[in-house]
């Protein structure tokens, strides 16, 4: 199979987990204006309750119908989104609303630094596997390069969960009223929205993205403490990349990331750490609104 | 404004206060020693925590005294009571340095034992002899420590890298295995550099016709290699050759294998036996590998004159933890062994005292004694690298005891697969392995 | 009532820090000359801060300072404590100058995130650079002083009233700034940017000076703290590093110097001894603690210790 063709695939696989890890950052930011470091921890703790979870199906019985599993995954990313939702949201972030945005990313790093310490607590500090759901689909044969199905179920799950939010968004009552709230939520609530719970629900959207992501990760790897550092990073660069608050700029930014990378492995191995992050300056230094971001007023 | 200085000397106080009424220093009947090793992250289940494990365990038989074969029936070292403080290995080579420090001067331990990490391993030996701590490097690889620097405090009780790399190269020639090319998948660190260019630098003598295609350093800690396997898939290489360890392996193999690599490749991995127990059957049969020694299953599997020592450890240890011991714990006792001889011998030279720092590296140079693992001879860097026998084999699951065994292993002794003492390793590679002692 | 000057303040601050190198234990000694150099990193965000920008990437200077001392110890041969010092702050002034009027455009987030950016910019490359030791780093060895080469006690004792002096320098020289024109400018600024403009003074400016300062302050700091550990990696480029010295200078605040290096002090301390007794609720506490300040002591530690009138944060 010719480079060009791998490096695309490779690509995209690695573009469209990036994508389900950033889309959520960039919705959190689009409709509460905050920028949450906290996103990677959520990621971790999708990954460690998806690997408990599936554990524990398989441990009551779920060889019999082992693709259960992939329902404990999405279990897994729910229960994170309908626990740590409002409790972060309703129970600390609601009090810094309308304040400094730096001021908010401190917050979320105040509750980064929690979290890590709140998870080694929970499952301790060795690490989870979880593989029986990654060999389950079977490998595909492309040319001469084999691929495991799982990879392209996640590239799948990408593409669901980009149209579920963007199709929400845009042609449904309630994604129309997000979509007022994000360009004025005093004006919307003096139109009788409740902003509160559409903070709430867009927060609880946000986390059952970032565990998802952990989730659908977590039969692919280790699971250690830690896994949230690095996955913030990146998933910031996607962000700036494609604008803050802007789903389709996600996408974008998800695939320049996610091909520049598998490029960056087969070509020029040396740069593949530091090409993210060089793209990212880029984009800032240049558009430092990123590629399609949504219009902030300037406060006078 | 008066208030900032009250401040300041408020805390200068309180700093005073707590570095009075520090820990207590080691008292002449006991001997304190700093373990470090891996606790937390990726390298603690099959490295950090297996090799403390056994080191607790060791470390009370000796203690309660006459419970292993002579010379090591007497109690702890030297009559003295073993104390031990155990630290963790994680967070990089900067806060190592700083908890080391830590250890030698404020915890005052009489010795240091540690580091898994190669990276940790170059960052310490500096700042030991700088505070004149006396450290036994216990378990990393990387041929570096010893080959581009020389310490006067600092010993390592475990062969390095190239021994694994060469019984690799030697086991596939012995067995005739065919190689017309080769590939590399290595962590991103001195530890995956070194042992790729030992591999290299080996196969280029005993396979020069075979041709190395591409060699990927992925990040340590990347755990994720869906990229770099669609690489190694694509140069169709007969053989991968990987020194990945802990959860880098466990990925890599679980990864590779999902995808048919080790189908198309024989996977050879150096330092491979100690996910067998995590994996257990879904670590494919037929991978050559090795355990940096003869450790584990090869150390079970060997009989001869330190059977008797081998069964006392390895039985206390599964009875204790319900799983056999890999590598790690066999590296651990090898050190611990390895400092009680050298305490006994200095006391045995000094009066019957408890030895200083210096007195202790006198006694360990040049040292050598029996372990799990086999003899350990302080034979390289002027007596402060240790050479050992190593073993390499192939993986079978057995149906029937439901466990991973080794069959066709192959046991190499110290001097076969070894640098002889005043040569670099790359250098012993390029011209052919001289003054090896093969039989 | 009397009011001292910022000289004699200096003096005091200068003997009470001094007089730890008689009364202090190795290990104290060596956590407070750490402690002191990472301070002067979170001084230079400090001094960003006054001006209304947070800085998440000030690991670039650090790294940058870090690794031009060792370079220069082991490829060049300079031991000189010194001259390593003026080295790295004249490598990290012209790396200031050239991105601090890039960055003095930015506010908010997308400074933050620049200033992020670059940082991991340099951890990458670094990560990479096996020639120059990659993620494993490289060891500096002991420095000397101006040609008298101690170890031992007399070697952390030198190298501690290095640090202290160079501290109770950079904090006079940073204290007269922020009460120059310039630094009450800055504070201004971060009340309301637009109508320091039509003042007639020039933001950018200012934000660059800053950014500089920021640059020359971490630079030193991080070829301290590469001196005292012997060893530097490129961890000192990530961003949790970067990360640690913003939850210094909010928890020391922007108004008092001092307050700056006893949050460094508190977090090492923390630091030194959790590794040993709470490895694993320690970043819980720090955590926690943060919050607090940002909820109780929006003005950080120094607001304990000097109260400035109507500040409406």
């Amino acid at each position: 199979m010719d480079l060009v063709a791998t490096i695309l695939v490779d690509g995209l696989i690695y573009a469209g987990w990036l994508f389900i890890v950033s889309v959520g950052l960039t919705l959190v930011f689009g409709v509460l204006n905050i920028l949450n470091i906290a996103h990677g921890s959520l990621y971790a703790i999708g990954a460690y309750a998806s690997a408990s979870l599936v554990g524990a199906y398989f441990a009551a019985g779920g060889e019999a119908f082992p693709y259960g599993s992939y329902a404990a995954l999405i279990l897994a990313a729910i229960l994170v989104a309908v626990v740590l939702g409002p409790l972060l949201e309703r129970g600390l972030l609601r009090y810094f609303y309308g304040r400094d945005e730096v001021l908010n990313v401190l917050v979320t790093y105040a509750v980064f630094l929690i979290l890590e310490d709140v998870m080694k607590l929970i499952w301790g500090v060795n690490p989870y596997f979880v593989y029986e759901p990654y060999t389950l689909l079977g490998t595909v044969e492309m040319g001469s390069l084999f691929y495991v199905g799982y990879d392209f179920a996640v590239i799948g799950a990408a593409i669901i969960v980009g149209l579920a939010v963007w199709l929400t968004l845009n042609r449904t009552q309630i994604g129309k009223v997000v979509l007022a709230v994000i360009h004025d939520a005093e004006i919307s609530q003096t139109m009788g929205v409740n902003v509160k719970r559409i903070y709430l629900g867009a927060f609880m959207a946000g986390a059952f993205l970032a565990a998802l992501g952990g989730a659908l990760t977590a039969p692919m790897i280790s699971v250690t403490p830690g896994l949230g550092v690095n996955v913030i990073i990146v998933a910031f660069a996607v962000v700036i990349i494609g604008g803050l608050g802007s789903v389709p700029g996600a996408a974008i930014g998800a695939l320049m990331v996610g091909i520049s990378r598998a490029a960056s492995v087969h070509l020029l191995p040396e740069a593949e750490l530091f090409i993210i992050y060089f793209v990212m300056a880029i984009v800032l230094v240049f558009r430092p609104e990123g590629l399609f971001a949504k219009t902030q007023a300037r406060k006078i | 404004m008066m208030r900032k200085t009250v401040l300041a000397g408020a805390l200068g106080t309180i700093a005073l206060a707590g570095g009075v009424t520090g820990p207590a220093a080691a008292q002449d009947d006991t001997f304190k020693i700093g373990v470090i090793t891996f606790l937390s992250g990726q390298a603690a289940e099959s490295f950090g925590v297996p090799a403390w494990n056994g080191g607790k365990l060791l470390v009370d038989m000796l203690n309660e005294g006459g419970k292993l074969p002579a010379p090591y029936d007497t109690m702890g070292f030297g009559g003295m009571k073993i104390e031990v403080v155990v630290v963790d290995e994680a967070g990089g080579a900067t806060k190592q340095v700083q908890e080391f420090r830590n250890l030698v001067q404020r915890e005052e331990v009489d010795a240091v034992v540690g580091y898994v990490s190669s990276g940790d391993c170059l960052a310490i030996p500096p700042v030991a002899d700088e505070l004149k701590a006396f450290t036994i490097l216990y378990d990393c690889g990387t041929p570096r420590v010893f080959e581009d620097n020389s310490f006067e405090y600092v010993f390592r009780t475990a062969a390095h890298a190239t021994m694994d790399n060469v019984s690799l190269a030697r086991y596939l020639k012995s067995r005739d295995f065919d190689v017309p090319s080769f590939a590399g998948l290595n962590q991103d660190y001195a530890w995956g550099q070194d042992s790729w260019a030992d591999f290299k630098g080996a196969m280029s003598q005993l396979y020069p016709d075979a041709e190395e295609k591409t060699a990927l350093f992925p990040k340590f800690g990347a755990g994720q290699y869906g990229t770099e396997i669609s690489a190694l898939l694509r140069e169709k290489p007969a053989l991968v050759h990987s020194s990945n360890w802990g959860g880098d392996l466990q990925g890599f193999l679980i990864q590779a294998t999902a995808r048919g690599l080790h189908e198309r490749a024989q996977l050879v991995l150096a330092a491979g036996d100690h996910v067998i127990p995590q994996l257990g059957n879904k670590m494919p049969d037929g991978i050559f590998l090795g355990a940096r020694g003869v450790n584990g299953l090869a150390a079970n599997a060997r009989g001869g004159e330190l059977k008797e020592l081998t069964d006392t450890m390895w039985s206390a240890y599964e009875a204790e933890y319900d799983t056999f011991p890999v590598q790690a714990p066999f590296r651990m006792w090898q050190a611990i062994f390895g400092l009680k001889t050298a305490v006994e011998k200095a006391m045995a030279d000094n009066g019957g005292t408890k030895p200083t720092d210096e007195q202790l590296a006198a006694a360990m140079t040049g040292l050598a004694w029996d372990a799990p693992s086999g003899r350990i001879e302080m034979a390289l860097a002027g007596g402060h690298q240790a050479i050992q026998p190593n073993a390499i084999g192939t993986t079978k699951w057995n149906t029937e005891t439901g466990k991973m065994e080794l069959v066709d292993v192959e046991y190499y002794n110290a001097r076969c697969v070894n640098p002889p003492e005043g040569m670099k390793s790359a250098d012993w590679l390029a011209q052919g392995f001289p003054g090896a002692q093969c039989d | 009532m009397m009011r001292f000057s910022v000289f004699t303040y200096a003096a005091i601050g200068f003997a009470v820090l001094a007089a730890g190198a008689i009364v202090l234990p190795d290990w104290a000694m060596f956590l407070f000359a750490m402690a002191l150099a990472k301070g002067l990193v979170c001084l230079g965000i400090v001094g960003m801060m006054r001006g209304g920008v947070v800085s998440f990437g000030q690991g670039l200077y650090y790294c940058l300072g870090a690794y031009t001392a060792t370079l220069a110890a082991n490829f060049l041969g300079v031991s000189d404590i010194f001259l390593l010092t003026l080295l790295s702050a004249a490598v990290c002034l012209l790396v200031g100058l050239v991105f601090g009027p890039l960055l003095s455009s930015y506010r908010g987030i997308f400074f933050a995130m620049l200033s992020l950016a670059l940082s991991m910019v340099l951890y990458g490359s670094l990560s990479k650079m096996s020639f120059i030791g990659g993620t494993d780093g490289l060891n500096i060895g002991a420095p000397t002083f101006l040609g008298w080469a101690p170890e031992g006690r007399p070697l952390q004792t030198a190298l501690y009233l290095y640090v202290v002096a160079i501290v109770v320098i950079s904090g006079t020289l940073m204290r007269i700034y922020f009460d120059s024109e310039q630094g009450l400018i800055t504070l201004a600024t971060r009340d309301n940017e637009l109508r320091v403009e039509y003042l007639g003074a020039s933001v950018r400016n200012i934000m660059a000076y800053n950014y500089v300062f920021g640059a020359l302050l971490g630079g030193i700091g991080g070829t301290i703290a590469a001196v005292a550990l012997g060893h530097v990696d490129p961890e000192f480029a990530f961003w949790t590093t970067s990360g640690e010295f913003v939850f210094v200078a909010i928890l020391a605040g922007y108004l008092s110097v001092p307050s700056v290096f006893v949050a460094a002090i508190i977090l090492e301390m923390v630091r030194s001894f959790s590794n040993l007794y709470f490895p694993n609720t320690w970043q819980l506490a720090l955590g926690i603690f943060l919050l607090i300040v940002i909820v109780a002591l929006p003005g950080g530690l120094g607001s304990l210790v000097s109260r400035r009138k109507g500040d409406p944060t």
